[in-house]
């Protein structure tokens, strides 16, 4: 019964002490200064490297640079003409690698029957975006620049590319593919719509955000690369004379030059390169951010 | 009259024309990554041969001399391979556990304020072109690395100075390439730990860091490894960004020694090479691509023994 | 037995997660050695109380509790307190069972590792014991090796009680520790709270009004972040005193 409530006395009447006896273990204290000072050592880093290639970077940039191209008679060093070889080889790349890349998607989600070849598919294409960039630069040398007597040129370059940003678009457009609720191929399926035509105006446009995401990380990738282009694309550092033409001449990207500028201890022009290279990293990390953030809310 | 109906037999021709088309270049492209991987590892294979056998397989793997350009040349890769992993070990030693505890920070410590502000940072630093990396390796890793090397050295008359262009500094440059990657995967791996782990130790009397270290770090472990497979790969692969930094020269990997990685040394050779050096090279080309195929088929299966384990 | 000794009281104990009102003036006793059962429909309070009682709900952002809980005499909303030392002493099991991703003997060793106990032997006997005190010891005894994961539902939930007993607790905090198990494996652990409750103050959450009347000594009924009525079982099952209890425990609502 309740009323015959015996109340213990005030303090400590428990056999195992008072929980009144607060202690920091010293090995916790240890760890968690641990976790600070990597989790400080990452941070300070990154912000140091920004802040470094903008310090050094910025008093280099001048319309001249932005404008011209090397010359010795006028005594000019710009980089225009690597930005337009930057421009060539990103736009030639996706013309190549997005049907790809979204048709085999496409193929993988809506097609394949499952089981073994969709494993082989997915390992290979895993595979693929685990070969190291220089590894392409020799492949693409050798088959696009040799066999297919391609030579250096930006076709050869963006060629390479192509084969290298394939998984990073296959694998974005399949997880936007997946985001597409089972309901609305059903639903247009159900009213007598054919596989393709539902492709086409349901499943393609709902994971629209996702390709584009997909395309702006392969656009990061291609304007970062450098090893898989410094024996495919070359180094030409002028301006194309035909617009098609250019196509089979040899260009070096932004990154190539960069790195030319460094062999050749011109480390101003290279810090300049550097942050027109950090800025176009910037703008295309935000576009990413937002498109996906965009696509999420509009899932949901 | 007759009603005009349609047979559920019918427009097959003309319906499945197109039909049949979309299917079949779907199917293409989707084979097209087989194909590309196909053809990459027989390219490899042919060009990377021909010197094994012209050389001899021994001469070229086991070889400590690399005089390509020499009237008698030698063609031995061995300290380059060994710098490769050498090299790529001590960046995962290195990176690692920055990269894993920077995870750990982000997922189980920091405010989530603070953590909306990393992580955007971490995935910007994954962006940056390596080259950017190797620009500063050389305008601040090596002089510092030749200062150290000037004290270190002093007086002594069998060092080679490197103008701090040496495996310390690669190494660095490569940890620092890898965070990226680790803290990513690490990060992704911690969170989807189940929160009713960390609710059983912590009711148990556990602290949030015995908490971390005993339940969450061992329950993410597969995700963890899985991190670490990727950043081997990551670092094994670098080219551009280590290529001047790390020096110029073939030699064994100690610290201060100007190193060849097989990244490095196809970047810096290829272009002036010639006849049986650039077979040579293109056999390089083949360690490394084996290397790298060892570690995707490593992954693969880790990742299924994973995805088994939580069935 | 019919003396009760208070070993948890809390009085005017308020708890909000934000604006949320989630426990209303709670003064409630539990006493050594005697089971409590909350009951009540869902979202009325009763499991927020029992976290209240380890402060588990410390863990929940934004959450405000004012009002105070003795144990033994001491508030644990004490800024003293090391939280730690009060959930070694107050042990938790849980809804769904949660045994770690690793070994039976590593399970219910993993409290005495953390707090401090490293000899083999010791923490042999610790498992023996804690394994016995879960009547889980004969089924398992010969795979303290193996996965925890491989265990039965009713299994794993012993084994998650055997866990909470190795760092040897003066109370017991059960949250609906059978809702998620099969009629059996219920009955087993029933069997066993009346055997825990000779060494310990046990507490549970239940949904099951059957439970409660089964095995607890005191039952409290909650509504709405309120006690209502708590009395000895037998009384507040057979003669509530208020109209809504009636209702509740004659099925009306809820």
């Amino acid at each position: 019964m309740i009323n015959q409530v015996v109340l213990p006395a005030q303090h400590g009447t428990s056999a195992s002490g008072s929980i009144y006896n607060k202690k920091s273990r010293i090995s916790d204290t240890i760890l968690l200064v641990l976790i600070y000072l990597c989790a400080s050592i990452s941070i300070l880093v990154l912000i140091g490297i920004m802040g470094y290639v903008f310090v050094r970077g910025i008093p280099a940039i001048s319309l001249s640079f932005l404008t011209t191209v090397p010359s010795t008679i006028k005594g000019t060093f710009g980089i225009v003409g690597n930005i337009v070889n930057t421009l060539y080889i990103v736009v030639i790349t996706l013309l190549i690698a997005t049907p790809l890349g979204v048709g085999a998607a496409i193929y993988l989600n809506e097609y394949a029957k499952g089981g073994k070849i969709v494993r082989i598919i997915e390992f290979t294409t895993e595979t693929l975006a685990g070969i190291p960039s220089i590894i392409f630069g020799l492949f693409g040398y050798v088959f696009f620049g040799i066999t297919l007597g391609l030579g250096y040129s930006i076709l050869t370059g963006a060629l390479t590319l192509a084969i290298m940003v394939l998984p990073l678009i296959t694998r974005t457009t399949q997880e936007a593919l997946k985001t597409v609720p089972a309901s609305y191929r059903s639903g247009a399926l159900g009213i007598g719509a054919t596989k393709w035509y539902m492709i086409r105006t349901i499943l393609l446009p709902s994971a629209m955000p996702g390709i584009l995401t997909g395309i702006i990380l392969a656009i990061g990738r291609i304007v970062g690369e450098s090893a898989a282009l410094l024996f495919t694309a070359g180094s030409g550092y002028l301006l194309p004379k035909d617009f098609f033409g250019k196509i089979f001449e040899s260009g070096g990207t932004l990154t190539i030059q960069l790195y030319l500028c460094m062999q050749k201890a011109k480390y101003s022009e290279a810090f300049g390169i550097a942050v027109v290279l950090l800025v176009i990293v910037l703008a295309i990390n935000g576009l990413a951010k937002f498109l996906s953030h965009k696509f999420n809310t509009e899932v949901k | 009259m007759q009603p005009k109906t349609y047979s559920i037999f019918g427009g097959h021709g003309s319906k499945s024309g197109i039909e049949r088309a979309a299917e079949i270049i779907f199917t293409i492209c989707g084979f097209f990554a087989v194909l590309a991987v196909a053809s990459i590892s027989l390219y490899m294979l042919i060009s990377g041969t021909p010197a094994l056998f012209k050389v001899g397989i021994l001469d070229i793997l086991f070889g400590t001399t690399w005089m390509p350009d020499a009237a008698t040349p030698g063609f031995g890769i061995l300290y380059v391979i060994l710098t490769s992993i050498v090299g790529t070990a001590l960046a995962i030693l290195i990176g690692v556990p920055i990269g894993v505890m920077t995870a750990v920070f982000l997922a189980e410590v920091a405010p989530p304020g603070l953590t909306r502000l990393v992580r955007p940072a971490v995935e910007l630093l994954a962006g940056i072109p390596s080259v950017i990396y190797g620009l500063l390796g050389i305008l601040v890793l090596n002089p510092l690395m030749y200062k150290l090397e000037l004290k270190i050295f002093a007086g002594s008359t069998t060092h080679q100075f490197t103008g701090g262009a040496n495996l310390i500094s690669a190494v660095l440059v490569l940890a620092l390439m890898i965070l990226p990657t680790v803290i990513n995967i690490s990060e992704t791996a911690l969170r989807s730990v189940p929160q009713h782990l960390r609710s059983a130790s912590l009711a148990l009397g556990g602290t949030q860091i015995q908490t971390i270290f005993h339940v969450v770090i061992p329950a993410a472990k597969s995700g963890i490894i899985t991190a670490v497979v990727l950043g081997t790969g990551r670092a094994i692969g670098e080219a551009m960004a280590i290529s001047l930094v790390s020096g110029s020269s073939v030699n064994i990997p100690l610290p201060f020694n100007s190193v060849r990685f097989l990244t490095t040394a196809i970047v810096s050779e290829m272009s002036y090479s010639s006849g049986l050096h650039k077979q040579v090279l293109f056999t390089i080309g083949l360690v490394l691509f084996a290397f790298i195929m060892i570690i995707n088929v490593s992954l693969n299966s880790l990742l299924k023994k994973g995805g088994a384990q939580h069935d | 037995m019919n003396t009760n000794t208070v070993k948890i009281s809390s009085s005017n104990l308020n708890l909000y997660y934000g604006t949320n009102h989630a426990l209303k003036d709670v003064n409630l006793e539990l006493y050594t050695n005697k089971i409590t059962a909350f009951i009540g429909p869902s979202g009325c309070g009763k499991s927020t109380y029992l976290k209240t009682l380890n402060r588990m709900n410390d863990l929940v952002p934004n959450v405000k509790i004012e009002g105070e809980v003795l144990l033994d005499g001491e508030n644990i909303y004490d800024q003293r307190v090391d939280t730690t030392l009060l959930r070694k002493k107050i042990g938790m099991v849980f809804q769904q069972p949660n045994p770690f991703p690793m070994s039976i003997y590593d399970n219910v060793a993993y409290g005495p590792r953390i707090h401090g106990i490293k000899h083999k032997a010791e923490l042999d006997d610790i498992v023996e014991k804690s394994l016995k005190g879960a009547a889980l010891w004969d089924e398992v005894s010969s795979r303290l090796k193996k996965s925890a994961l491989g265990l039965s539902g009713g299994q794993q939930q012993r084994l998650c009680i055997a866990r909470a007993l190795a760092v040897e607790p003066e109370v017991l905090l059960m949250d609906e520790p059978t809702s998620a198990l099969d009629p059996i494996s219920t009955l087993k652990i029933e069997d066993l709270m009346d055997e825990l409750k000779e060494k310990y103050t046990v507490a549970i959450v239940t949904h099951n009004m059957q439970q409660a009347t089964r095995i607890a000594d005191h039952t409290a009924f909650f509504l709405v972040g309120e006690v209502v009525e708590y009395a000895p079982t037998t009384e507040l099952f057979t003669v509530p005193k208020d109209k809504r209890t009636e209702d509740y425990i004659t099925g009306r609502f809820g």
